[in-house]
Formats: C-alpha cells, sequence, structure tokens
C-alpha cells in the first residue's frame, strides 16, 4: 500500500496555532483532524481565587482581536450571579463598544486573511498590488473600529475601561461626535467592501447545517437573547450546558462542543444571518438582497459576504446609538457582591461565547467556563473538510490543500492569539 | 524649513526585551533634537501605514527576535527592498511590522525616507525588565537614530 505524507509547516492567515491531518487510504478520506491549542482551559483555572469583578480583563487577554467578546460575556455573567441590571446609555455604549470589534475584526479577516484565497493570491500583500483600493479600504474600516475600542475602551487593544456595572468613565455627547464622522465614512466603505466581496467566485458547496445564534426580541444579537437554532432549539442562556456538551478528543488539547441531542453545529455570521435577517433593518436587508443574499444560506464560502453585510449593520447601528446618546448620570450602576452563579452568552464576531461563573460571599470566583465560538464550530469544520477533501481529493495537492484552508478560514478560527501556525498533514496510504 | 521626523518606538511595555524600541524612543526625546517627534506605538501594526504615509522621514525602532547576539542592532533600510525574514519582526497577532512595511510599499504608501532600527532580543517574558545585554543597546540605538536624523537635516 503506498503512503504519501505532505506537510506544509506554514498555514497563515489564521489566528492560532494548530495542526489540520488528513489521512488518505486507498482514494479516500479516512479521517480528519483538526488539532488546535486553545487557552481557555487555563484561564478557567487562572480565575479561581480572583475577584469576580476582574474576570472581564483577566478573559480578556484570551483575544488580542476580540477582547471585547470577552470582556462582555464576563460582564454579563458576573452581573447575572450579583443581579445587576445595566439598562439605558450604558447598555448602548456596550453594544456601541462591541459594533467596533465586529468592525476591526470583520475586516481585517475579509480583507487581510479572506479576500486572497477568493482571488487566488496567496497574502493580503501581494493581493494588494491588483486591489489597492479593496485594500486600503479594508485598513480604513479596521482602522474606525479600533477607533470605537479608543474611546469607549480607553485603547485599541485589550481595552480597559469595562467594568461590572457599566464603565469606568463614560463619553460626553462631544467626544462622540467625531467618531459618528469616522462612522459615517466607514459606512461607505463598508457598503462597497461588502459589493467587491458579492462578486467573488464561490465555490458550490451546501450542507445542511444546524445554525446557532442568539435571537433577541428587537435587536439584531449581539449582548443578549435567547440560545435558537434553525431545528427548534431555543432556550434561555442560563440552559446552555444542558442543551451542549464539550466532549475531549485525543487529537486536540481543545474541547469540541456538540449538542446533546444533534452533535455538531454552526456558529458565528452565517447562522447570525440566518436565523436574525429580520432583525438587520430594512437598509441592511435590502443590500444583501442587491448582493443576492437570503436566510437560508448554507454555503459557509459565503460567509465572507455575510461578515460584509454585518460590518454594514455594525456601521449603521453604532451610528444610531452614538446619535441616541444621552450621557447616564453615573458611569456604573452599584453593584455588590454575593453568592450565586452567573451565566452569560454573547455573540463575538465568531459566533457565541458562553461564560459561566460560581461566586462566593465575597464575591470570588470559585468555578469558572468559558466556551469559545472556535471550540464549538471546530467540529463542523472538520465535516466542511472531509466533504472539501473528499470532493477535491483527485486535484494536485497544492490546490487541495489551498482548498481546505480556505474551508477553515470560512470560520475566521481565533484558534490563539500568542502565535499563528497550523501545520496541514496530509497522508495517504 | 524642513518637516519634522518621526521617530516611532515599537513594543509591549509587559512582556521583556519587546519593550526596547520603546526605551529607545524614550532616550531619543530626552535628546531634545530639533524638528523630530517622537512617538510610540504597540498596538496594531496595520495602523503605521495611516501614520507614516505622505511623511518625509520616519525612523521606527523595534525588537528582533533572538538571533546570535542579544543587543545586537541592526539598520534596515526597507526602501532598498524587502526586509530580512529571519529577523522575523513580527506580532503576536496575524500582522507584524515587516507585513505592514511589505503591505506599505505595495500600496505606494511607504514615507520619502524610512530606517528600522531592529534590536536583537533574548527574552519576551511577561513583566520581566530588559536583558542586560539589551538594556546595554538602548543608548547606542538612541545615539546612532540622533547621528542619523542629524545628518539627515538639511535634506529635502
Amino acid at each position: 500500500m503506498a503512503t504519501k505524507t505532505i506537510r506544509v509547516d506554514t498555514l497563515t492567515r489564521v489566528e492560532g496555532e494548530g495542526a489540520l491531518e488528513l489521512d488518505i487510504a486507498d482514494g479516500a478520506v479516512a479521517g480528519v483532524r483538526l488539532s488546535i491549542f486553545e487557552p481557555p482551559r487555563f484561564f478557567e483555572a487562572l480565575l479561581r481565587g480572583r475577584a469576580g469583578a476582574e474576570a472581564p480583563d483577566i478573559t480578556a487577554r484570551i483575544c488580542g482581536i476580540c477582547p471585547v467578546a470577552y470582556q462582555m460575556s464576563a460582564l454579563h455573567a458576573i452581573e447575572d450571579a450579583w443581579g445587576v441590571t445595566v439598562d439605558g446609555p450604558l447598555r448602548a455604549l456596550r453594544r456601541l463598544l462591541y459594533c467596533g470589534e465586529w468592525i476591526e475584526s470583520h475586516a481585517l479577516h475579509i480583507v487581510l486573511l479572506h479576500a486572497p484565497d477568493f482571488l487566488g493570491f496567496p497574502d493580503a500583500i501581494s493581493m494588494a498590488a491588483a486591489h489597492g483600493e479593496a485594500v486600503q479600504r479594508g485598513l480604513a474600516l479596521k482602522k474606525a473600529g479600533n477607533e470605537v475600542l479608543r474611546l469607549l475602551g480607553g485603547r485599541e487593544i485589550h481595552p480597559v475601561n469595562v467594568r461590572v456595572g457599566g464603565f469606568y468613565r463614560v463619553p460626553t455627547r462631544a467626544e462622540l461626535a467625531p467618531l459618528a464622522a469616522t462612522l459615517e465614512t466607514a459606512h461607505a466603505q463598508a457598503i462597497a467592501l461588502a459589493r467587491w466581496v458579492a462578486r467573488f467566485p464561490f465555490p458550490e458547496f451546501a450542507r445542511d447545517y444546524e445554525f446557532v445564534a442568539l435571537r433577541h426580541p428587537d435587536e439584531y444579537p449581539l449582548n443578549a437573547g435567547r440560545i435558537v437554532s434553525n431545528r427548534g432549539l431555543d432556550i434561555a442562556v442560563a440552559d446552555y450546558e444542558a442543551a451542549f456538551a464539550e466532549r475531549h478528543v485525543a487529537h486536540s488539547t481543545a474541547l469540541q462542543s456538540g449538542l446533546r441531542a444533534r452533535g455538531s453545529y454552526l456558529v458565528g455570521p452565517l447562522a447570525r444571518f440566518n436565523l436574525n435577517h429580520d432583525r438587520l433593518g430594512p437598509s441592511v436587508q435590502a443590500l444583501a438582497a442587491e448582493l443576492g443574499l437570503a436566510p437560508g444560506c448554507t454555503n459557509p464560502f459565503r460567509s465572507i459576504v455575510v461578515r460584509a453585510i454585518e460590518v454594514v449593520y455594525a456601521c449603521e447601528e453604532a451610528l444610531r446609538l452614538i446619535a441616541a446618546y444621552t450621557p447616564p448620570p453615573a458611569p456604573a450602576v452599584p453593584v455588590v457582591p454575593r453568592a450565586g452563579v452567573g451565566t452569560a452568552c454573547t455573540e463575538a464576531p465568531r459566533g457565541i461565547l458562553f461564560h459561566r461563573y460560581r461566586l462566593d460571599a465575597e464575591g470570588s470566583i470559585l468555578e469558572a467556563r468559558i466556551v469559545p465560538p472556535t471550540s464549538q464550530n471546530q467540529s463542523t469544520i472538520e465535516d466542511d473538510l472531509r466533504i472539501i477533501a473528499t470532493r477535491d481529493l483527485q486535484l494536485p495537492e497544492d490546490e487541495l490543500r489551498d482548498h481546505c484552508e480556505q474551508g477553515i478560514r470560512n470560520y475566521d478560527p481565533c484558534i490563539s492569539c500568542s502565535t499563528h501556525f497550523l501545520r496541514l498533514e496530509v497522508r495517504r496510504r | 524649513m524642513s518637516a519634522p521626523a518621526l521617530v516611532i518606538g515599537l513594543g509591549n511595555p509587559d512582556r521583556g526585551d519587546d519593550a526596547v524600541g520603546l526605551h529607545v524612543a524614550r532616550r531619543v526625546a530626552t535628546l531634545g533634537l530639533p524638528d523630530v517627534v517622537v512617538e510610540e506605538a504597540g498596538g496594531d501594526s496595520l495602523a503605521l501605514l495611516d501614520r507614516w504615509a505622505g511623511l518625509g522621514r520616519v525612523v521606527l525602532v523595534d525588537a528582533a527576535a533572538p538571533l546570535a547576539l542579544p543587543g545586537r542592532i541592526h539598520r534596515l533600510d526597507p526602501l532598498a527592498g524587502p526586509l530580512p525574514r529571519d529577523l522575523a519582526l513580527s506580532s503576536t497577532h496575524a500582522f507584524g511590522l515587516a507585513e505592514a512595511v511589505e503591505l506599505a510599499r505595495t500600496l505606494g504608501l511607504l514615507p520619502q525616507r524610512m530606517t528600522i532600527y531592529a534590536i536583537e532580543a533574548a527574552c519576551f517574558d511577561p513583566g520581566a525588565a530588559l536583558s542586560p545585554a539589551v538594556a546595554a543597546a538602548v543608548v547606542p540605538a538612541a545615539g546612532r537614530i540622533a547621528a542619523e536624523l542629524a545628518e539627515g537635516q538639511g535634506d529635502a
């Protein structure tokens, strides 16, 4: 039996460290293993004994691209445990901050990490020679998103201004005015970006996914909602662990999530869009329709268009929040620590991010649980890769590898921010 | 009067030798050089493109990945050609300084003159101080930058 092994030492344009192994035996795909090395397990342990109020800033360090997501899920979970309600302008400012993160994270992924796949370039630098205007647009959008983080969060990476109960300092209306001007420009750029990516050639691919996202009575989901799916799942966030289980797989230090009832599922932009299209508002819905995107899209390669649509939405929503903003009487509401359990789920750019904390009477963390979106998508990515690899088995290995990498990047996996290294191994027997 | 030159120190102040660029920039700032603006940056390398685009003269100071000799100062001219890959001016995120420079080159957003001082690091431990060999490079690196900028005065 002939054995062939291909090794690709560096798969760029993903966030984090991991490996992909394809086993090919007798002309068929025998195994797909996406092995990733996630930090959250360590964070869960090091959170024990720390004050609950520290959880947002500690967990923000899990990710340099989506720190706001970690802060928001931590804040809401601790507030849930302590019976704190944050409403009005403070809630709106959190939503505004989250919009900023969606804009910067999505713009980075769409233009600099994912677009080169569709246009046949090895990276954004070589793509920039032919698509300079689009790359500059992406950079400007990323900067606009960073600007939101800087103004509301104090700095662009790992913002430091949020706290349980609200913020340390809130902006004045006058401080938000220049941000609105930046976001007006960004909004137009986001529309141009969406039109650009919608013209990419998309591989034919469809799967009957179970999409899972938050669903809020009247908002496109960011900070709050019930957890729903296209197969009838509709649960409160507190029931997350009853519906979903994490399992250890031998090839990965990260746990893989699955629905207890049905196994793998998909979180992220495609799931949000399909489950919350009616919450996008008429102008964004019209743009989606213009770009040929309707709810029920089951082609993960088109997630890049959905991401762009979400950038347009985030700009629009940020502008709406700024226009409606009146500074609150205090930057935070009073908080009294108490014993209890709190849960929260928010929509990180890559999908739902679940946190649960058990706290003692002084507010110290006894137990923490964090389930990031990438570990929830992990087995779905493996399923996609099995189909892609089976379909493309006859292609030259570099093309097979490229298609698999592109399939992984559909999910914008945020594997870890400490390194960016993914080894792809194909074993043919 | 010539346009001011911009010196940008890059790094994370809490990660050992990664902060060396910041230390050099602070040292340059204390020299009170005429027509020299000194800044520090530590976040998004891609944001640098906007900062330096259209400027006449930019000097960047950053830590380089450990090679053979901690504290060794490399002077690079990105306008002369691609940056050497083995210096690994990389970031903890998807885009580091080398990528930002190459992207700027492709987009025509490099300043008219640019110099990068890359100082070989030894240790990136959280909360660590500069290691001795790297700390010893701060004053000489600042001196070389000052000398270079003084020489360049009167240039276009």
